[in-house]
């Protein structure tokens, strides 16, 4: 090993220490904070650990039912929305693998537009609003039912099984849903793990379309309970707490909001951000 | 997201693929009955999904019709009348659709310029990092961000960047003034370009690793045979190995170079900073939902989409040309 590459295995130590502080440093404050009074918060004295430790702010936000309400909500949607999601985006992908089938690639292709050229936010209004679907749920899930990135992983998924398995089943008297239900899924359980995962990421962390198609804000996902209060659109007082509380409240409320939104994420990102990787790379190397 | 490299074997034993395409079409409708009768299960499957594909991706698109027409709150979607391009002509003539115009290409390459290449070079680090459970660490911690939702990005970076915040903790530490950034339209580009390099860099260096991987170690193994220093290698063998990989990234980032993003500016600006902030989407989203010019805002969404479908055909034409790596 030269003397150079030493030195530049140091800086590179040095770096990266510093890729990993900026990355953490945000979480580390933003919990700080969340355990800090007010007063230390409007100082600027917290940092990375909590001045005037206390648990007020937690105890004002988790008396508000409407964050509850929301964050039930954020569980139904995802539940409801991955759900629909696998169903269309497997059944749409098991028939893309199928390479003997006629009109294949205009099935494939109308996916695959989609991707380099959409409506645009106001037909898409519009669109939802003369379906009647504000202020249901269905105007979040349906409208982002099928990931077309998800559709060309499965499908490159589908095209690695091995035929034969599939064409002794056929012989043996299965129709298309049968192999489909008893032999290829069966088979493709860490694929559909990692799809449930994609879709459930990305439909728990959605915003937009709540905040576009709901009016109700017993309707509103956890994110938009975050969003308005970020932009100010709820102040503290709406909280009903006493004024003491209350100027507890202003700054770190929203600190103790975005801890708790993002505490299951973090919680299980540890074990799944493999899946993600692996799920990732599948769609790039076969897509 | 195919290139010449990685393409699966699969692909190249298309039975439909080549000349038999002129006699299929001859044989015309009665290769479909076929198809049908034999299939039929297969496509029905096929029902649903293209349902929705027709719904909410080509309605839509075909919505956009009302940039040409005359649309009233209630009534159909593809509006009442022709105007033929009365929206277009009011858009080119509007001062502020030219400052938001100027707003997403400036925000468009800023990011371009920092999201692209510096998941390259993290990359390139990470590599060096020779203790495996070290290096997965490192990887973990910086694919973190890809994670959160965009409304948690925007609270991080706003309790950043307060004025309580500790930037400007630190900002007091060092003896200069507090700035209140998010207020400041002179800092918004720098906010914007740094958390989305906070939430993006590590996600971004994936591809870049795994190609890495495949690079043989014969060739490093020659090239330390004729004498190159690790500079060298990593010119002459590292580069030219993860260049597919660079070439199909740098495609998708400037075919979606003006869907600067929408969901952040909304979340991060406010009046205070629209100077620099505003952006295409941005301004349609409040002319067409705040001030209900649906037939305006839509002239201007169908504009923006053509330009980046126009941007992401033509970047892959030249890629195609220029380095024989291409999307499709």
């Amino acid at each position: 090993m030269t003397r150079g590459y030493r030195v530049f295995q140091w800086f590179n130590g040095l770096i990266l220490t510093g890729v990993v502080v900026v990355t953490l440093y945000p979480f580390v404050n933003i919990l700080a904070r969340s355990f800090s009074s007010q007063s230390a918060i409007s100082a600027g004295e917290v940092n990375l650990i909590p001045k005037g430790f206390n648990l007020t702010t937690y105890k004002i936000v988790a008396s508000d039912p409407m964050f509850w309400t929301n964050y039930r909500n954020t569980v139904v949607y995802t539940v409801v929305a991955t759900f629909i999601a696998i169903v269309l985006t497997t059944s749409y992908a098991y028939v893309l693998s199928k390479k003997h089938l006629k009109g294949r690639k205009v099935l494939i292709g109308v996916a695959v537009f989609t991707m380099f050229f959409s409506g645009g936010l106001i037909p898409n209004y519009v669109l939802i609003t003369s379906l009647g679907m504000k202020n249901s749920i269905w105007a979040i899930v349906l409208p982002n039912a099928i990931s077309v990135f998800n559709l060309l992983v499965m499908k490159a998924f589908f095209e690695s099984l091995p035929q034969d398995l599939e064409e002794a089943a056929a012989i043996d008297g299965l129709n298309t849903y049968g192999i489909l239900w008893k032999i290829v899924l069966p088979l493709s359980k860490a694929v559909i793990a990692t799809m449930i995962l994609f879709y459930a990421v990305s439909f728990w962390n959605s915003w937009f379309a709540a905040f576009l198609y709901m009016n109700d804000s017993g309707l509103f996902p956890v994110t938009v309970y975050l969003r308005n209060l970020i932009a100010g659109a709820t102040g503290a007082d709406s909280y009903g707490a006493a004024a003491a509380e209350v100027t507890q409240a202003a700054a770190n409320i929203q600190a103790v909001t975005i801890v708790l939104t993002v505490l299951p994420i973090l919680a299980v990102y540890p074990f799944v951000q493999r899946y993600f990787v692996s799920g990732v790379m599948l769609g790039a190397v076969k897509g | 997201m195919s290139t010449p490299q990685t393409l699966s074997p699969g692909t190249t034993r298309e039975p439909e693929a080549g000349p038999a395409g002129g006699r299929r079409r001859r044989a015309g409708g009665g290769a479909w009955v076929r198809a049908l009768r034999r299939d039929w299960q297969l496509y029905s499957l096929a029902i649903l999904p293209l349902l929705f594909f027709l719904i909410f991706r080509y309605a839509p698109m075909l919505g956009n019709i009302i940039a040409f027409r005359k649309f009233e709150p209630g009534g159909s979607i593809f509006g009442e009348q022709w105007v033929g391009l009365r929206y277009v002509k009011m858009f080119l003539n509007d001062p502020t659709f030219w400052n938001v115009f100027s707003n997403t290409l400036i925000l468009g390459a800023l990011t371009l310029i920092f999201c692209f290449p510096l998941p390259i070079v993290l990359a390139l680090l990470l590599n060096e990092i020779r203790r495996r459970a070290l290096k997965r660490f490192l990887q973990s911690v910086s694919y973190l961000p890809h994670f959160l939702s965009m409304v948690i990005v925007a609270g991080l970076v706003m309790q950043m960047t307060a004025l309580d915040g500790p930037i400007n903790a630190f900002l007091d530490f060092v003896g200069a003034s507090k700035v209140s950034f998010m207020q400041d339209s002179d800092w918004f580009r720098t906010i914007y370009v740094g958390s989305e390099v906070w939430q993006t860099v590590g996600w971004g260096t994936i591809l870049y690793l795994a190609a890495l991987t495949t690079i043989d170690d014969q060739l490093y193994e020659a090239a330390r045979m004729d004498g190159a220093s690790r500079w060298r290698q990593i010119w002459h063998v590292t580069l030219p190995g993860i260049r597919p990989t660079a070439v199909t990234l740098l495609i998708l980032n400037i075919g979606t170079f003006m869907a600067v993003g929408f969901e952040k500016v909304l979340l991060l600006y406010n009046p205070l900073t629209y100077p620099t902030a505003d952006v295409i989407s941005t301004y349609l989203y409040r002319m067409g939902l705040e001030s209900s010019n649906f037939s305006y805002a839509a002239a201007i969404g169908l504009f923006e989409a053509v330009i980046g479908l126009i941007l992401i055909l033509s970047a892959n034409v030249i890629s195609r040309r220029t380095v024989g790596t291409s999307l499709w």
